[in-house]
């Protein structure tokens, strides 16, 4: 039994590492610390980096508001901050791998309800303190506190208990899951001294760099973490990030040399951007996408035909062309795409006007216009997108009228509270997390309405289910039933696209998120 | 007591009730806005206990008016409050980014107000011949250009194609004046720009009007040089509307700079008001308007004041 649940989290890995790369040859206790802790692919570990220099890094998607607390960083550029100055126990690489870093072991009990964690030892805080176990079951106790703020309260919720047992960490589950590690690897739970109970913001890990100074929405520094416990990261001798939320003024500050790297590179000017002499612009495929979303439980939502109209009707790939200039994939109205562990395709759905004209005639719609309500703020290109959808609606007689509506209260009026808008995804790591937080009837994120008792069951029955075959199966199924029945339209998956100078060497591309999932600055260097 | 004195005081007194009236507006204002604070600061990642939670945290469940006479009471003593999103002490952050702000807009001015008035003159003392269209034209069309066109412009000639200054004018502390200086080289001189014209038509109207006058014409008839026919009796004359106009521009290079601080990411109140705005975080949204209020009730007082004491009329009064 143990072994299938190591040989489930061995084929987690979409890259087809086999279980024994994964186990490393560790013992019986499940997945050990044979593998090494870096992240960086094996063949850009094989060059030697260069020590030295500073990294400037321009980001958008900060404000003046932002914190420094982890449990509320939630946009780039404290989630990048986050990076410099903290650590996961547990790292997802840019393959799919389970990395483990924090803690340096961790195997599951048989039926996956029991998970323990060894934590690395000689591990310091930047304040020169001992890290511990403690720690870390304070990190996680304060993040899963029902009263907490953080954004990873919902990924916690299946805990029941959470124990120091010497130097190791025992959480217990509700329910068994195969996916707690990748669940506990996530951004937010970077552990902090006492777990952050005394000051949330102090900012002070075990990471590669310590956070010299902080001026919310425009500057952090950062120096280099001398007694750093991991020698392979961390380049440089300072890191500062500079905050630029104008698309415009980050392109000409990479392009002006003023900085080494930046994010967010509108997709509608990557293309010149790679020409210009210097730059270098990457693009990812990731699991984040765009989507409109349809509340089921309401008129003229809760008729199935005309969901179904609706599917049909827009044309994905246009909106792959026009919206993200190619930078991005076709949706198939499921959350779910390649980017995924046991990711079974199903067959595409395009636009197909007969189709949609059929389903809406059989929907029994009284013709009143259905009104999709977007902004800006939904995701770039929404008012566009939202328009093109429209024209694809009008060709199959169906009487769509777009409503733009104000950024400035957009996430609380109208996202998951108007029965048909725009909004967007960051994509979870693993199919169970993104299912859970929002296509469970009782999840809070739950922003079509969708409820469904059968599929509920499969979720939980996928969430345990130790066996490889039966498990992708499961999930094959769920796609089905969100893909017929569901409010989703998801027209695209967009990619991460960044662009860095000449001057920096050792990039590589990561799915799991932009700027290299944060490390940017552990793993690349002054060329 | 001096008449001018009187004048002044109700002036002042007049401000300060102005003050008080911009509060109640910007508590009004921030109340009908569409949703709250707390489910701005989480956004899409809002789950309805986390919300309970960060609205019982805030005291956004207390009424209206409790808030508002306590963030007042507050005020009086010099007490700003803390910021609801992030729990920083208001005074001290406002405080840094208005020194920026300060800096950008008196760097601009220096140049701004004596080149205006300058061109002014010369544009008056040459008028409708070429100095006079040069400038004319000129400066309508920096005036005309939408001020981040301007920006973007400059940018991508000088520091992107020649690399001459900065495209980034992120200040932070612990830079020297040298640096401070060359930092906002860019959107000073796009303020510079986007002022000038405004500032120099209305010196050029106001002179042209005097030079109609007939003490002018008997300055000319004594056979007095045209320049100092301008600068010692149009000018002096001429004071009161251009001291105006160059207050609201300065008045402008304060507030209203919200675009320019964008595009060269410059650190100031702006995108302070912005970010904040946009958060639904009350305390530092009026403390910040009253701040912008008082920099412009202050600017026309100061215009008001050099009106009245510039003319004899109103400084000796029958």
């Amino acid at each position: 039994m143990n072994d299938d649940l190591s040989r489930l989290l061995a084929s987690l890995d979409r890259s087809g590492l086999t279980r024994r790369t994964l186990l490393g040859g560790a013992g019986a206790a499940g997945i050990s610390a044979a593998l090494g802790v870096s992240l960086a692919p094996a063949s850009l570990r094989a060059a030697t980096p260069k020590r030295g220099g500073v990294l400037k890094m321009g980001l958008g998607g900060g404000e003046t508001t932002d914190t420094l607390d982890p449990g509320l960083s939630d946009s780039p550029v404290p989630y990048s901050v986050l990076s410099q100055w903290g650590d996961t126990i547990i790292d997802v690489s840019p393959t799919g791998e389970l990395v483990p870093r924090i803690a340096e072991s961790f195997s599951p009990n048989e039926d996956g309800t029991v998970w323990t964690f060894t934590i690395r030892e000689g591990v310091r805080f930047h304040d020169g303190s001992e890290m511990t176990a403690a720690d870390v079951v304070a990190t996680f106790k304060r993040h899963s506190d029902e009263n907490s703020k953080s954004g990873a309260l919902g990924i916690l919720q299946g805990i029941a208990g959470i124990e120091q047992n010497g130097r190791d960490v025992v959480v217990t589950l509700k329910s068994g899951s195969a996916d707690l590690p990748y669940l506990l690897g996530d951004y937010h739970l970077v552990i902090q001294p006492n777990g952050g109970f005394d000051d949330p913001n102090a900012a002070i890990g075990t990471g590669p760099y310590k956070l010299v100074s902080a001026e919310a929405g425009v500057r952090y520094a950062f120096e280099k973490n001398q007694d750093d416990w991991d020698k392979e990261r961390g380049f440089y001798d300072a890191v500062e990030i500079l905050v630029i939320n104008d698309g415009t003024a980050r392109t000409s500050a990479l392009q002006a040399g003023q900085v080494h790297m930046i994010n967010r590179v509108d997709p509608k000017i990557a293309r010149l951007m790679a020409r210009a002499p210097g730059v270098n612009v990457t693009s990812v495929a990731g699991r984040g996408h765009y989507v409109f979303i349809m509340h089921v439980d309401k008129p003229p939502f809760d008729n199935r035909e005309l969901r179904l109209a609706l599917k049909w009707a827009i044309n994905r790939q246009e909106m792959v062309d026009k919206i993200l200039d190619g930078f991005g994939t076709v949706g198939n109205d499921i959350p779910i795409n390649a980017a995924y562990p046991l990711f079974t395709p199903l067959p595409q759905r395009e636009q197909d006007i007969e189709k949609a004209k059929a389903h809406y005639a059989a929907s029994g719609h009284d013709g009143s216009p259905i009104e999709l309500l977007v902004a800006d703020t939904a995701f770039p290109g929404a008012v566009d997108a939202a328009s093109l959808f429209q024209q694809s609606c009008e060709a199959a007689g169906i009487p769509l009228k777009v409503t733009r509506v104000p950024d400035d209260g957009y996430w609380s009026d109208v996202w998951n509270v108007k029965p048909f808008c725009a909004s967007y995804w960051g994509g979870r790591p693993v199919q169970d997390q993104m299912y859970t937080t929002a296509y469970l009837s009782t999840a809070d994120w739950n922003d079509t309405k969708f409820r469904n008792e059968a599929f509920d069951a499969l979720i939980v029955e996928a969430r345990a289910e130790t066996d490889i075959a039966r498990r992708t199966e499961l999930y094959h199924e769920l796609a089905k039933i969100l893909h017929e029945e569901g409010g989703l339209i998801c027209p695209m998956f967009n990619d991460f696209v960044d662009a860095h100078a000449d001057a920096i060497a050792g990039w590589y591309d990561d799915p799991n998120g932009e700027m290299m999932t944060g490390r940017a600055s552990w793993y690349t260097w002054m060329a | 007591m001096h008449p001018v004195l009187i004048l002044v005081a109700r002036r002042v007194a007049l401000g300060v009730l102005l003050l008080w009236a911009a509060s109640v507006l910007l508590f009004a204002g921030t109340m009908i806005l569409p949703g709250d604070v707390a489910q701005s600061i989480l956004g899409q990642s809002a789950t309805p206990v986390a919300l309970a939670n960060l609205r019982a945290e805030l005291g956004l469940n207390d009424p209206p008016l409790t808030r508002y006479l306590n963030w007042l009471g507050g005020v009086l003593q010099g007490d700003l409050g803390t910021a609801l999103t992030n729990g920083q002490d208001i005074a001290e952050a406002l405080g840094r980014r208005l020194g920026n702000t300060l800096f950008l807009a008196a760097t601009a001015a220096v140049i701004a107000v004596p080149l205006a008035i300058g061109l002014g003159l010369l544009a008056a003392r040459y008028r409708d011949r070429w100095p006079d269209k040069v400038i004319s034209t000129f400066t309508l069309a920096t005036v005309s250009i939408p001020e981040f066109l301007l920006g973007y412009i400059a940018i991508f000639f000088l520091s992107v194609n020649f690399r001459i200054f900065p495209s980034l004018a992120a200040v932070h502390e612990g830079m020297s004046l040298g640096e401070r200086l060359y930092a906002v080289s860019l959107p000073a001189l796009v303020l510079v720009l986007v002022v000038l014209g405004h500032m120099m038509r209305m010196t050029r109207a106001a002179i042209l009007n005097v030079m109609e006058s007939a003490y002018v014409e008997t300055a000319e008839l004594k056979g007095l040089r045209p320049f100092a026919v301008v600068a010692r009796h149009a000018f002096p004359n001429a004071v009161a509307p251009v001291v105006n106009v160059v207050m609201l521009n300065l008045a402008y290079l304060v507030v209203g700079v919200v675009v320019v601080e964008v595009v060269f990411v410059y650190p100031g109140m702006g995108q302070y008001l912005v970010d904040h705005v946009s958060k639904r975080d009350v305390p530092v949204v009026q403390a910040c308007g009253l701040i912008f209020a008082a920099v412009y009730i202050g600017l026309n007082l100061v215009a008001d004041i050099v009106s009245i004491v510039s003319n004899p009329r109103l400084r000796h009064p029958k």
